[in-house]
């Protein structure tokens, strides 16, 4: 997987999957509805981090086999991430929205337009990002 | 061994049904391989894309034509 993940150019190819934390807080469900609106806007596809957490074997294989792989996270507990390492998945783009665009923790779920906007501009930022920054934000990647 | 090759028919999924029957004789494995192709069936195994390798319950490969090594591999375990 690693070698896969370390080749040039292929990560251009096919669809970007993306994970969301969507926890239990505003962040972990503004990073769900970003993850929702970025697949219908057709930047990626959501995938269910769910069952990779329940170590299915369809959802793990696909996360490991995918080119590019987004996750965002809501706080800085970084319970996708922490899947995603426990597993050995590599990540092409990681997001942390307390941290990136800096958006405060709470437990108000009346999500803000103007947030969810904020947020998937980051993660389409993120996404460009290179293997390298990749590794620095916490990816497996290359590690 | 029961070995299932998911997908609609692509030439990517007889390409990768071609390559799991080649390892399968290279290895001297007896193996039953069925294609699935019925969309909500391969739903049910939570794969992203297709082609995509199952054995004995287990997916191996996702989205992509497995190399024979790759498939001489998960069948020694």
């Amino acid at each position: 997987m690693g070698e896969k993940c370390c080749e040039s150019g292929t990560e251009q190819n096919g669809v970007t999957m993306i994970l969301s934390c969507s926890g239990g807080s505003n962040v972990g469900q503004l990073a769900n509805q970003a993850a929702v609106e970025l697949t219908r806007e057709g930047y990626g596809k959501m995938f269910c981090l769910a069952g990779i957490g329940g170590h299915l074997s369809g959802f793990v294989q696909s996360a490991k086999d995918v080119d590019k792989l987004v996750v965002i996270d809501g706080c800085e507990i970084g319970c996708s991430r922490a899947i995603l390492d426990h597993l050995k998945i590599p990540m092409t783009a990681y997001v942390v929205l307390t941290k990136d665009p800096g958006i405060e923790k709470n437990k108000d779920f009346n999500l803000k337009r103007e947030e969810i906007e904020k947020v998937k501009e980051t993660v389409k930022t993120a996404g460009k990002m290179t293997k390298a920054e990749a590794g620095a934000a916490g990816s497996v990647c290359c590690a | 061994m029961e070995v299932k090759i998911l997908g609609p028919g692509c030439p990517k999924c007889q390409q990768t049904e071609k390559v799991v029957k080649e390892a399968l004789q290279e290895a001297g494995v007896q193996a039953n391989v069925e294609k699935v192709k019925d969309t909500m069936e391969i739903a049910n195994y939570g794969v992203f894309g297709t082609p995509a390798v199952v054995i004995d319950g287990e997916v191996k490969s996702v989205g992509k034509i497995p190399k024979k090594e790759e498939v001489l591999q998960w069948l020694k375990k």
